[in-house]
């Protein structure tokens, strides 16, 4: 059973249609990347799947008591709100502090415990919400571009990162971006949106449709193949080194 | 006769019992940006006040009910066409120029309008402390029953969403204590000045504290010392009550600032 499914659903803002007849769903174990243009209604299919946009057609079934672990888009603190890294761990519940270190030391900011939220870098800051989303153990991670503002190789161990995640945990993962090259690396599935779904499937089938290729062009090939895993060999026990297998596609 | 007969004791009690009901809430008037949107509420009291007296109903309950009315509005109509602070410009002068032309017609009523512009704090009877007091443990009372909610609330609408909150419920819960803050502080500070009761002590308090907790603490602390130490200056120099309270609470926030800024 999908731990996420939508059938068929639209979502309104106002007058105009983000989102429509659009039908997804979501394994355990799977990472699912929705990709498009901007203003092509990703984040907010993102929210409706968590139920924070209400849709206007068709439904969303999740399943009974989902353990959602959301990394919003940006997460604006205001300045008037003192909070450390470690108190915004306990929101909305409260853990202890050993799970919260834990956590924090997973995504690999287990130093930043204690400083302001406020005074955090953009990717430590990104670390920060990751390790709050896998604190209640999630059945599903979502994200909404959580490497806006990276640089190309901290995007790229982020998505590992995601990725070595999901393996431990086994939970779904569905996630935003527009960075496609680094992402394609790291997922199994591409939904590709423009208010509605363009195309969909495995990365080789998405970048390989003429519907992709109308929205994003055909430039990103060399850097597709730079960031791609081979996906015949095993993901554990060995190092990665993807500039090896890459050759300039032009 | 008890102790209570005093005016003196009654308007201290008045006093700390309306800086318990803002300390924390104010802190959330703070972080969400709610300002005017307290100011909006509190302007919409004056016609509460007038029509409770029209009604003959009690002017507390008639403040309320008003006040809750507003922040609904307010709550329903943002994000259409108008923007945020327009929309509450409109609304907040208009309920209290209504306010104002609604008592204005009712002729023996117009002798109290001061009092509910400005506070009279020392004419709060016995009925009006239990308002008072009762008012401030259900804003208390329901700030730390749905504290992590409303913080979490007050992060990120869709972190909520996603840990299967209720972010609209929690928003509007903290309109109706706006409201009922409003209903409980126009003896004491008056309808001009309750925003100030609640943003100043909040205010100084950011700058000295380190956590969300702390910070309401901090905040109430504060407003308690503000409450008793403008009561006392306004006894000492014959000044307005109110006034007094919020001059001292300002006062504080520049203690505080300046601590803030020594310790870097």
């Amino acid at each position: 059973m999908a731990l996420i499914e939508a059938r068929d659903i639209n979502v309104r803002h106002g007058a105009t249609h983000a989102v429509y007849g659009v039908s997804m769903s979501l394994d355990a174990g799977e990472i699912v990347t929705i990709v498009g243009p901007n203003g092509s209604g990703k984040s907010t299919l993102l929210r409706a799947l968590i139920g924070a946009v209400p849709i206007d057609n068709g439904n969303i079934t999740r399943a009974p008591g989902l353990r959602i672990g959301y990394v919003p888009q940006k997460l604006h603190v205001d300045p008037t709100l003192p909070l450390s890294v470690r108190r915004f761990l306990n929101l909305p519940k409260r853990v202890s502090w050993a799970k919260a270190q834990a956590a924090l030391a997973r995504t690999g900011v287990d130093h930043l415990a204690t400083r302001p939220l406020a005074g955090l870098s953009g990717g430590q800051f990104q670390r920060v919400l990751l390790a709050r989303a896998i604190l209640n153990d999630p059945q599903v991670l979502v994200l909404d571009e959580p490497t806006q503002g990276l640089d190309q190789p901290a995007s790229a161990a982020f998505y590992k990162l995601i990725e070595a995640l999901r393996d431990e945990l086994g939970c779904g993962v569905v996630m935003v971006s527009h960075e496609l090259h680094v992402v394609m690396s790291a997922t199994d599935r591409v939904i590709c949106l423009n208010g509605h779904i363009c195309c969909e499937g495995t990365p080789d089938v998405v970048t390989a449709a003429p519907a992709y290729r109308e929205l994003f062009g055909t430039g990103t090939g060399g850097a597709l193949a730079l960031y791609r895993h081979d996906h015949d060999h095993s993901h554990h026990g060995h190092d990665h080194d993807h500039s090896h297998s890459h050759e300039p596609a032009e | 006769m008890t102790f209570l007969d005093d005016f003196m004791i009654r308007a201290l009690l008045a006093a700390v019992g309306t800086a318990l009901a803002c300390g924390a809430l104010g802190c959330f008037v703070v972080w969400r940006r709610m300002a005017y949107f307290g100011d909006a509420t509190a302007h919409a009291a004056i016609l509460g006040v007038a029509l409770a007296l029209a009604f003959s109903i009690s002017v507390p309950l008639g403040v309320l009910v008003v006040a809750l009315a507003m922040g609904v509005l307010i709550g329903t109509l943002s994000g259409e066409v108008i923007s945020p602070d327009s929309l509450l410009g409109v609304l907040s002068h208009s309920a209290l120029a209504m306010g104002l032309v609604a008592v204005s017609l009712m002729p023996e009523a117009r002798i109290d309008l001061d009092a509910y512009l400005f506070g009279d704090i020392l004419v709060v009877s016995k009925t009006d402390l239990a308002v008072i007091w009762g008012g401030a443990v259900v804003v208390l009372g329901l700030l730390v029953w749905r504290w992590q909610a409303l913080l979490a609330e007050v992060l990120s609408n869709d972190l909520a969403h996603a840990a299967g909150l209720n972010p609209a419920r929690d928003r509007l819960m903290l309109t109706l204590l706006v409201a009922t803050v409003v209903a409980v502080s126009i003896k004491v500070v008056g309808a001009l000045l309750i925003t100030a009761m609640l943003i100043i002590p909040a205010a100084a308090a950011r700058l000295v504290a380190r956590g969300p907790e702390g910070m309401a603490v901090w905040a109430t602390a504060i407003g308690v010392v503000a409450a008793i130490g403008g009561l006392y200056a306004a006894r000492g120099f014959g000044t307005p009550a109110g006034p007094s309270i919020i001059c001292a609470a300002a006062a504080l926030f520049c203690v505080t600032f300046l601590a803030g800024r020594l310790r870097g």
